[in-house]
């Protein structure tokens, strides 16, 4: 089966039960998106594909050879960061750091919807979404960490969200 | 996960030829397929098709073709317009991940959540016929209190499918000799009876390609409320989709359907009965919840459903109609 991922090509030979999570660490060594649950529970899988942030363990491999692929190791480089990850380790958005790759991915593919102008369960107004903190833990809902650290996972998202606004009126 | 034969439909009449269980969003299937509750032989991707568009029709109604996202149908502006409640519903399922990977036609079919349909070391007559029923004497906070039967109190989880049972949705399906079967959400699923293993009306092989819904009802208000353990993201101990408009100081309209209650989305037409051309209060509403209740049974530990439901629906009602 042939994937593109992070820009990049890769073949693998896998059986068409490997889970795109499982096809992603155990096969192409891309070992940044974590299993916590395997069970779509815990976000701790969330990748992008074609823009859109998905639980990578609760859908097939084969199923995504014709997409475009994105993970925590797409997003940015130790040395060049996304804004997302660069939020997250200035406001101190993790302890243990199991989660955070998919916090991250989640977080980006959420800002986008908010870019859409996507509504949520928090809105009082589906068709003019105002977003605040209480929208950011009702879109954020699928991404558990345990080590419960929500205040600084949704101020480094606040600060990331609010630099997009800035660069977008800047550009 | 037990081996299966995959195959990708290139068309809606491909996909019911070709004999199989079909997968799209998957956030379900994949899940039982991994604890080896469904164990298909052979998976058909209709993820390609081209079905998931939303379509103006011509009487003022919407056309959903099946593999919609629930992201996306929640967000369509014409949902938020004309059936805010169906957006409503879709936002208070899942988390943001699955709802851009669930489907319309898939979120229809999603199984219950009962402990013991997925637990395989236990007894369930709706994963083994005549295996027996754990849940009645086990742990049942979340299961039916409404529509059950000896052989199965499982409740049905979804809350898109509660909403479209207020606006009358039809379910559009192709059945594998070819032919376009339009059932109403009302006849769509079936109580569980002694056959708890059999869901909904479907046939097997039988594709659903689209959803349609009638117009909206001009001047009614919309809500969606769901009680549940935590804020977000977690299945409905009681949900209340309801349609309401009142006219001259009497109710006109009344679509109510619940979730959480029942092995399916109930709508009882004896409970809105009770409520159309009334003036609303608080009694009058009580005696709606006396109907929806009266046949209401718990199990022991979800009891609390049946103050809870009714506590729900006169709290929504009076919103409604204040």
């Amino acid at each position: 089966m042939h994937f593109t991922i992070n820009g990049m090509q890769y073949d693998a030979d896998i059986d068409v039960r490997t889970s795109l999570l499982d096809l992603l660490r155990e096969h192409l060594g891309l070992a940044g998106s974590k299993k916590g649950c395997d069970h779509g529970q815990c976000g701790a899988c969330t990748i992008l594909v074609n823009g859109r942030r998905i639980n990578a363990c609760l859908t097939l491999a084969v199923m995504h050879q014709d997409d475009e692929i994105v993970t925590i190791e797409g997003l940015g480089t130790i040395d060049d960061l996304h804004p997302m990850q660069a939020a997250f380790v200035r406001h101190d958005g993790y302890q243990c750091g199991y989660c955070t790759p998919g916090q991250i991915c989640s977080a980006v593919g959420m800002l986008d919807e908010v870019a859409r102008g996507w509504p949520s369960h928090a809105s009082a107004d589906l068709a003019r979404p105002i977003f605040d903190d209480d929208e950011i833990s009702e879109r954020m809902s699928g991404n558990l960490c345990r080590c419960s650290a929500y205040p600084n996972i949704v101020d480094a998202i606040r600060e990331a969200h609010a630099a997009s606004i800035e660069s977008e009126q800047a550009a | 996960m037990r081996a299966f034969d995959f195959t990708r439909a290139d068309s809606p009449q491909a996909a019911v030829a070709a004999g199989g269980r079909f997968i799209a969003g998957g956030t379900n299937l994949i899940d039982l397929m991994r604890l080896e509750v469904e164990t298909p032989e052979r998976l058909i991707d209709i993820s390609r098709l081209d079905l998931a568009r939303i379509e103006d029709r011509a009487d003022g109604g919407l056309t959903i073709g099946a593999l919609v996202p629930n992201s996306d149908l929640a967000a369509d502006r014409r949902v938020i317009e004309r059936y805010e409640v169906l957006s409503r519903a879709l936002l208070a399922g899942a988390s943001g991940q699955l709802r851009n990977k669930a489907t319309t036609g898939g979120n229809l079919l999603q199984r219950t959540r009962c402990y013991y349909f997925y637990d395989t070391a236990a007894c369930c007559n709706k994963r083994s016929p005549g295996a027996g029923c754990d849940a009645r004497g086990g742990f049942n906070r979340i299961h039916a209190v409404l529509g059950t039967s000896d052989d199965c109190i499982a409740t049905h989880p979804g809350d898109m499918p509660v909403a479209m049972q207020a606006l009358n949705a039809v379910i559009v399906t192709l059945m594998p000799g070819g032919v376009c079967r339009r059932l109403p959400i009302a006849d769509f699923y079936r109580l569980p009876g002694s056959t708890p293993q059999i869901e909904t009306v479907l046939e097997p092989g039988e594709l659903i390609t689209h959803v349609e819904l009638p117009p909206p009802v001009a001047g009614a208000r919309h809500l969606y409320r769901k009680v549940r353990d935590r804020a977000s993201y977690a299945f409905a101990l009681v949900s209340l989709a309801a349609l309401v408009k009142v006219t001259d100081g009497r109710i006109a309209h009344a679509a109510l359907a619940f979730g959480g209650l029942a092995p399916r989305p109930w709508r009882d037409p004896a409970v809105e009965a009770a409520l159309i051309g009334r003036e609303p209060s608080v009694e009058v509403f009580a005696a709606a919840a006396d109907i929806l209740l009266g046949e209401a049974r718990g199990s022991g530990h979800n009891d609390f459903k049946m103050p809870l439901a009714r506590r729900l629906l006169i709290a929504a009602l009076r919103d409604l109609t204040q």
